[in-house]
């Protein structure tokens, strides 16, 4: 048996990759061999960020899951929304839109163009959190607060859990506002390219979050 | 050293002074031992827990020299709790995976680091400050927690009132089991990461060693489980601090008190939150100890290992099972029985791949050259442990079997020989297989064998009589039930098991002794002492700090090339040029091994 594998092994040629089964890689010209010799392969960093983000979902979903099955229970009361929530989200789904005019600038070299929409995007993100803290004292005027019931202790939870989130966006977005550009520019603009794909992510988790709070109320 | 390397990467430069060397730094070799060190101070620590326990379950009324008050069945539940915590967070988590994998996953796959070094660091010091504060429970007001390492709400969710470590010291415990997750969640991506981007040249994934393969899946559990543990360590929290009601149902009366404040919540969320995170951290305890199994017993049988790849699909398989069988904790909480069924039926189901395992096991053994060194034992102990603390999850898998036995130590001796003293003998087959690898010295074999000729009978002598006691009825979590007529006559059995643990306990400290006097004393070790197959073993002893001096090793061959017939050597290294082994197999002549040079003698 072990003659049959030897022989099987001496096929592979020098160049290969391995034949990983599925998981990309020798398609990425940016790795191995390609690139400055120094640096790691920048694919990490997007492999990075969608298992963080996959984490984070763990994080959500258990909350969320939560959320469901406390709201079985007997002692639920209906909560309303603020109203400034549809606003909020409506300027988070802007800064995505002014993140990619941003991303769609650095693809053309447009430095100024970039840090342009990449600083409005940053804005955004401020005026979103802003936003939710007009809520949550929207809400405490209401006379609901953290533990009044399930109902409000898991909207607090749930956008406060968001919004931390969302601030380590906002840092991600800040650490690439202030980078020099020629360092952006180097390996394919990975930074950009990394905050750009976990702020679209919390943007997305927030209107899931919105609708189960709304839906499940 | 192989000379078809390409340039690899560097990942940071070389350290320089004591502080960036040693103990900020970002090399995952002196990460490895650093966890390493915490998981070696925390099991002592919870050793010596566990016979305070002991000894007061033997000897109801003793006094404990150095503590001033009376052993308080309190006192025993602050022990019991530190216990189960301080081994499944500090030591079965941290030593198997975050401690080997560290030092051996990048060395494994050919990479010069993890792929996020920073990361790596900040997860192992995140660690620490969790023990320091999880240490800090036992020196607060009321002392540490006494809610078990589940903490079950409400209990754990009220505050002082359930009990003297329900305060501040419970606290505490959500606290430092909230950071574990977190440095868990880095290390998880760090680890993941790394196997899929950076493994050398024609290590494709059917090539990984099972050790790599462990870790992986390993790491994909952390990444899932730990995300919802937090999750339900904050609600608790904001339970204790905020007076919210997630956990705490309403109308609730303890110590003569109602607890008016709390409407409505459900104690059972917290545990299926818990055992959601709780099933696969099992599994994130023992996979490290069936990868290493696997190798060392290939190594030492001088054979590939039976069925690679169906080894790789039953790690993977249980990875997978281990998610879906969270509900088999919870068959007396009143779940329905339909619940319960399909529970079980999952959860036997997981005898499928662990059966695998256990006869590809046997399979690499049979008809091997077995040599048995002191890694080898142990790792055949580790199989014997899967085996006889499995069967008995069989019986805990059927709910009307779990009725009786739930909350006795028939449960206790269960998942202390599966995933207590099984990942266990995981961590020691690594220790003596990779210490030389580690510090360029042999461990005493001498020493070794001692060590497991008490460690094995020890346990076995400690954890089967606690089947009897559990089908007897004793119920786990008492300090001592001598006032209870038909438990009284078990008395002199919890003693046997106290006078065994002594002298298995006493046993560990010739580990102790072996591991620290071979540090500095121990036989110079060559590059490669066990004639092993995968990249490692190709490197200096210790490695350099950059592994493999900037060069990348390409390979050509899977991680278990042993005894090939027609080969001049038995076993053939993964980064072996192709060309040197077919010379070899054409004239019987050893060709250019890389890293051969050196012979075990014997």
């Amino acid at each position: 048996m072990p003659g049959t594998v030897l022989t099987e092994e001496l096929e592979i040629s020098h160049g290969g990759t391995g034949g990983g089964a599925g998981d990309g890689r020798g398609d990425d010209s940016s790795g191995r061999g390609g690139g400055s010799p120094s640096e790691l392969p920048t694919r990490i960093y997007q492999t990075g960020v969608w298992l963080a983000l996959a984490a984070i979902v763990m994080f959500f979903m258990a909350l969320v899951s939560a959320y469901i099955v406390r709201k079985g229970l007997t002692d639920w009361r209906t909560l309303t929304l603020p109203k400034i929530l549809w606003l909020n989200t409506a300027v988070l789904i802007a800064s995505s839109i002014t993140l990619e005019r941003a991303r769609h600038a650095f693809t053309h070299d447009n430095e100024s163009g970039f840090r342009l929409w990449w600083s409005i995007t940053t804005a955004l993100g401020f005026c979103f959190l802003a936003g939710q803290y007009v809520a949550w004292r929207q809400l405490a005027a209401s006379g609901f607060y953290l533990a009044t019931n399930a109902s409000s202790s898991f909207f607090y939870v749930l956008t406060a859990a968001h919004a931390v989130h969302l601030l380590g966006g906002i840092a991600a977005l800040l650490y690439v506002l202030i980078r020099g550009w020629a360092h952006l520019r180097r390996r394919n603009g990975i930074g950009a390219e990394v905050a750009g794909v976990y702020w679209h992510f919390m943007d997305g988790l927030w209107v899931f979050l919105l609708l189960v709070l709304q839906m499940g109320r | 050293m192989t000379t078809h390397g390409a340039t690899t990467a560097h990942v940071h430069k070389a350290p320089e002074g004591f502080i960036w060397k040693y103990v900020f730094s970002q090399d995952h070799k002196v990460i490895g031992i650093q966890y390493f060190c915490l998981a070696l101070f925390a099991v002592f620590l919870g050793m010596t827990l566990s016979v305070l326990m002991r000894m007061r379950l033997a000897w109801p009324g003793v006094k404990i020299p150095f503590m001033s008050s009376d052993f308080t069945p309190e006192m025993y539940l602050a022990l019991l709790t530190m216990h189960g915590t301080i081994m499944v967070f500090m030591v079965l988590t941290t030593a198997p995976q975050s401690g080997f994998g560290n030092y051996f996953l990048p060395i494994q796959i050919g990479a010069a680091d993890m792929a996020f070094p920073v990361l790596n660091m900040l997860s192992f010091w995140t660690t620490f400050v969790s023990l320091m504060v999880l240490i800090a429970a036992f020196f607060v007001e009321g002392g540490a927690p006494i809610g078990g390492w589940t903490a079950y709400p409400p209990l754990s969710a009220l505050g002082s009132i359930a009990g003297p470590g329900q305060g501040a010291g419970m606290t505490l415990w959500i606290i430092s089991i909230a950071i574990f997750c977190a440095a868990s969640l880095m290390g998880a991506i760090n680890f993941i990461t790394t196997t899929i981007d950076l493994r050398a040249r024609g290590l494709s994934l059917m090539r990984l060693p099972l050790t790599v393969w462990a870790w992986f899946v390993t790491a994909i559990l952390s990444l899932l489980a730990f995300g919802v543990l937090l999750a339900a360590g904050i609600l608790l929290l904001l339970d204790r601090v905020a007076g919210t009601s997630f956990f705490i149902p309403g109308g609730l009366v303890v110590s003569g008190v109602v607890q008016s404040q709390h409407t409505g919540g459900s104690p059972l969320l917290w545990q299926h939150l818990f055992w959601f995170f709780g099933h696969p951290e099992v599994y994130i305890a023992i996979l490290p100890g069936m990868g290493v199994a696997s190798h060392v017993l290939a190594t030492f049988a001088r054979k590939p290992v039976f069925g690679y790849r169906a080894m790789v699909y039953a790690i993977c398989g249980i990875g997978f099972l281990g998610f879906m069988v969270w509900g088999h904790h919870m068959f007396i909480s009143g779940m329905s029985p339909y619940s319960a069924f399909a529970f079980s039926i999952m959860t036997m189901a997981i005898g499928v791949p662990s059966a695998i395992k256990t006869f590809n096991w046997l399979g690499t053994l049979w008809g091997g050259q077995i040599r048995l060194t002191t890694a080898m034992l142990f790792a055949l102990g580790f199989v014997s442990l899967f085996i006889s603390g499995g069967l008995s999850g069989l019986f805990l898998a059927q709910p009307a079997l779990d009725l009786p036995l739930h909350d006795t130590y028939f449960v206790v001796a269960h998942f202390h020989l599966i995933m207590g003293v099984a990942a266990i003998f995981g961590i020691f087959t690594a220790t003596y297989y990779w210490f030389p690898k580690m510090y360029g010295r042999m461990m005493s074999e001498g020493l070794g064998k001692l060590h497991f000729a008490i460690t094995l009978p020890g346990v076995y002598l400690i954890f089967m009589p606690m089947h009897f006691l559990g089908m007897a009825g004793h119920p786990r979590r008492y300090a001592d039930l001598t006032g209870v007529a038909y438990l009284k006559d078990l008395l002199p059995v919890q003693q046997f098991i106290t006078w065994v643990a002594f002298a298995t306990i006493a046993a560990q400290f010739i580990f102790l002794f072996n591991f620290l006097w071979s540090l500095k004393f121990g036989q110079r070790a060559e590059i490669n002492p066990w004639r092993a197959t995968t990249l490692e073993w190709t490197i200096p002893s210790p490695p350099p700090w950059d592994n493999f001096a900037g060069h990348e090793p390409i390979v050509y061959h899977g991680p278990y090339e042993y005894s090939v017939p027609g080969h001049a050597e038995d076993f053939i290294p993964q980064n072996q040029d192709p060309a040197s082994v077919a010379r070899s197999l054409a004239s019987g002549v050893p060709g250019g091994v890389p890293g051969n040079d050196a012979r075990l003698k014997r």
